[in-house]
């Protein structure tokens, strides 16, 4: 069975990057999906990695990771837009999967879906969002 | 416009480097992608010695490797760079991977440890990057979140980017496919294992930090 567990994004809001991560890879080594609305830093997504790194053993393999961001054309007026959302509400667009690696096999984006390849010993499962 | 503040930055940051005597030129991206073969050709070109070995098993490269002191010339131009070999940066490591690559449970235990403890360094010294190649197998679909947090965290630090697209001598290799996933840097297509087409790499990297 999978578990997917919905962050919203209020819930990593006030905390500070290292709380963000830890709270996140957490829930992914109780084998827990995570879905989290929107999107971490560039420097904690390299700080997730990292954390992860330090966190590998025997049981735990590390993690599969996916971001899903709408990639609108660029215009200056659209650009200030979300900059300026940004910085007044977060990284509230787009949406983060993260998951174990022993049960994700890997997280394909299409891009308007996300397939969730699982490790199974008899045959491959596809979850589509 | 964001595209035009980068290359602004990108500019200052270039003329700065003109009055640097030796920068440091990083090798980055995802194991197994050529950072070591391309490391070993610009050092067999320059130096005439190699700097690592390769291996088809992933994580060959475990540690920070530097080789101090490169000079390359390009007509009246010289570069003087320091060149870091990084570790493939991956999120994850399982040595059941090496177990079926035909090492032995312990040595290849003894690798995942070393192989996670590379991809930390490799991150730490992000900081410390002057500019920074990154390797991408041609082969391989480009948009893996490991590419893109490495060069998203590159672009946060303003660091100037080239993208290498290594492997172009094999028939999968579609360097068009990683140009659209990164429209803002330039790509080069080379094949680093037999030489072709390093004249180009060459010129990219003057045009980035020369």
């Amino acid at each position: 069975m999978l578990t997917l567990q919905f962050v919203p994004y209020e819930e990593i809001e006030g905390l500070s990057s290292g709380e963000r991560v830890r709270k996140l890879l957490g829930m992914v080594k109780d084998d827990k999906i995570v879905v989290l609305e929107g999107r971490l830093k560039k420097e904690e997504e390299a700080g997730l990695i990292r954390k992860t790194m330090e966190e590998i053993n025997d049981r735990f393999k590390g993690i599969e990771l996916s971001v899903i961001y709408p990639e609108k054309k660029k215009t200056i007026g659209r650009t200030i837009r979300s900059n300026i959302a940004d910085m007044l509400l977060g990284q509230r667009q787009g949406l983060t999967i993260i998951g174990p690696a022993s049960l994700i096999k890997e997280i394909r984006k299409d891009p308007d879906k996300i397939q969730l390849l699982t490790h199974d010993k008899n045959r491959k499962k596809k979850r589509k969002r | 416009m964001i595209n035009v503040i980068q290359r602004f930055i990108q500019k200052v940051l270039k003329d700065l480097f003109r009055k640097k005597k030796h920068i440091k030129l990083g090798l980055y991206g995802p194991p197994n992608g050529g950072k070591t073969t391309i490391a070993n050709r610009i050092c067999q070109d320059w130096l005439g010695e190699e700097m690592g070995s390769i291996s088809s098993i992933p994580h060959e490269t475990r540690e920070v490797n530097v080789k101090e002191q490169i000079s390359i010339k390009s007509g009246k131009k010289e570069l003087l760079f320091n060149l870091v070999d990084t570790p493939g940066i991956a999120t994850k490591i399982d040595y059941e991977d090496f177990v079926k690559h035909g090492l032995s449970v312990k040595k290849a235990k003894e690798r995942a440890k070393e192989a996670t403890k590379g991809v930390i360094d490799a991150i730490k010294w992000l900081d410390d990057m002057d500019a920074v190649i990154v390797v991408l197998d041609s082969t391989y679909d480009p948009y893996s979140q490991v590419n893109i947090t490495i060069i998203g965290n590159l672009q946060a630090r303003n660091i100037p980017v080239l993208i290498v697209a290594n492997k172009v001598d094999l028939k999968k290799s579609d360097i068009k496919k990683i140009e659209a996933a990164f429209p803002q840097y330039e790509v080069v297509g080379i094949s680093a294992k037999y030489g072709k087409h390093m004249d180009q790499f060459y010129e990219a990297l003057f045009a980035l930090v020369g």
